[in-house]
């Protein structure tokens, strides 16, 4: 099932240099999509218009639609704080808010309104499982979250996201800073993850593009080159462009 | 000479150099406490001045100060902090913002005598608010705006831009933001404008001088409408207008003023330093 559809979309900056050509491709609901390519691509770009977070940098859309369960996001009517809570982000650099551990995960849903604290609790301890964190933090979730290492940090970025209960997760090079282990255990977290979830994920590296997809699209200088199973992409690549970048000729 | 010891010459001249500049508040310290300290009595702080000023107490300057100081602080805070506010999170680079830049730089740059002018013309004879409280106030607070405004918008920038984006990747408004992330993480560094622009309001004597300090007002002001004795316009009157004046009223009134300005400059201080220790990124 297409959970996300996007239509002939082409991007650019304010200063009217292209970034994203006529991309049309759709993502599929309960897998993990990998955007790869070279840096300068338009994956980044097209991952951050997916939740509308271009509104707040240099980026228009020229032309073409998104559409999340059948309906345009790009529209100038939809409720973006709404779509933000369905489709949530997690960033290259964990950042996490100068709060405490508990308060970076409820800070979402306080936002919405939420006071229940047994909603609030339930959404911590629920949020904090599914990204492989529960047993590092229970005994002090009260603590300034910036106490946490770099890679349990990214794992509380990834949990924040979840305790909003969105649909969609975007991940923009989650683990480029962390070590093997600390990325193994966010990989693993995905795998697990995309059984309630959709995932868009831009990999740091061809490597873990290709361990973690199931549909993967190579981006080069705003195009989409080539976009299927991630199986094929990695073994079996039609374009000879996604073939010289996946075997390690440029890049 | 060789180069080693070159250096250390200049070194050795430049630490001099940097001592030489502590030198001059040290004195300035050390010798109003030496001559203002044995005027230092209960009856000194608490008592209304006698005899033409020359004996008694400086109760009604420095309750005098002390009320133009908070109400320099209720127009000017606010009103700083919400303006910093605009420039800092939601105002767009261009020629409006660029005009309101300027207007609060060239503010900073006026001598505070036309501010007093100034206040004179507006609050005292145009609005009709009087020599008053009030008039000095509000006076004192057009001075103070421009250094709250600068500070606090210097400390809602160094806020990263990061926690903005997250909050609002969550979800957020760009209020809730302001709110909950940016404003209080900004706080430190904004008591710290706040506190050193009022520091300058309850040490100035020209703005108040046409708009609300009174020459000799042995009472204490009853409400926003009356004038005021002040710390710095009494001394001033008792240093230069008042004939066989006893030198040790004056020192003493330096002294208080001096205490209360730099006991300012210390909170300001313990601010700054604990937020440092405690602050997340």
């Amino acid at each position: 099932m297409n959970k996300i559809i996007i239509e002939h979309l082409s991007l650019q900056y304010a200063d009217g240099t292209e970034s994203l050509r006529d991309v049309s491709m759709s993502i599929v609901a309960n897998a993990i999509t990998v955007l790869f390519g070279p840096a300068g691509g338009g994956k980044s770009t097209l991952l951050r218009c997916l939740n509308r977070l271009n509104d707040l940098t240099e980026v228009r859309v020229a032309s073409g639609k998104i559409l999340l369960d059948g309906e345009n996001i790009l529209d100038p009517q939809t409720d973006v704080i709404a779509l933000r809570r369905r489709v949530g982000m997690v960033f290259a650099r964990p950042v996490v808010l100068p709060l405490t551990i508990r308060g970076n995960l409820t800070y979402g849903l306080e936002l919405a309104g939420e006071k229940r604290k047994s909603r609030l609790d339930e959404a911590v301890e629920h949020s904090l499982k599914l990204a492989a964190l529960w047993e590092e933090v229970r005994d002090r979730l009260d603590d300034p979250a910036i106490a946490l290492s770099g890679g349990q940090q990214q794992r509380l970025c990834l949990a924040r996201s979840l305790a909003q209960q969105p649909e969609v997760i975007l991940l923009d090079e989650p683990t480029s800073g962390l070590d093997p282990i600390s990325t193994g255990k966010v990989e693993a977290a995905l795998q697990e993850l995309k059984k309630e979830y959709t995932i868009v994920l831009v990999p740091h590296s061809v490597q873990q593009a290709a361990r973690t997809s199931d549909y993967a699209a190579f981006f080069l200088q705003g195009e989409l080159v080539e976009y299927g199973e991630g199986k094929e992409i990695f073994t079996n690549p039609k374009n000879k462009r996604t073939e010289d970048y996946v075997e390690g000729r440029f890049g | 000479m060789n180069r080693i010891l070159t250096q250390r010459l200049g070194f050795s001249l430049l630490t001099l150099v940097a001592l030489f500049t502590v030198l001059p508040i040290l004195v300035v310290f050390a010798y109003i406490i030496a001559k203002g300290a044995p005027a230092i009595s209960w009856e000194f702080l608490s008592g209304f001045p006698r005899e033409g000023m020359r004996a008694g107490g400086i109760l009604p300057a420095i309750v005098g100060t002390f009320y133009l100081t908070l109400g320099t602080a209720i127009f000017s805070v606010p009103l700083g902090i919400a303006a910093a506010i605009y420039l800092a999170e939601y105002a767009r680079e261009n020629w409006l913002t660029r005009l309101i830049r300027i207007a609060i730089i060239n503010l900073a740059g006026i001598p505070s005598v036309v501010y007093g002018l100034f206040g004179l013309g507006l609050f005292v004879f145009f609005l009709k608010f009087g020599t008053s409280l009030l008039s000095a106030s509000l006076t004192l607070s057009i001075m103070t705006l421009p250094v709250i405004i600068s500070a606090s918008e210097e400390a809602l920038r160094a806020v990263p831009q990061a926690f903005r984006t997250v909050s609002i990747s969550l979800g957020g408004t760009r209020w809730q933001t302001i709110r909950r992330i940016v404003l209080p993480q900004a706080l430190p560094g904004i008591l710290t404008g706040v506190i050193l622009g009022l520091e300058r309001a309850a040490g100035e004597t020209a703005p108040i001088l046409f708009t609300g300090a009174a020459f000799f007002l042995p009472r204490l002001p009853h409400s926003p409408f009356d004038a005021t004795m002040a710390l710095p316009y009494h001394l001033f009157v008792i240093s230069t207008q008042v004939p066989e004046m006893p030198f040790q009223i004056q020192y003493g009134t330096a002294l208080v003023l001096i205490v209360f300005v730099l006991g300012m400059n210390l909170i300001a201080t313990f601010i700054r330093s604990r937020a440092r220790a405690k602050r997340q990124w």
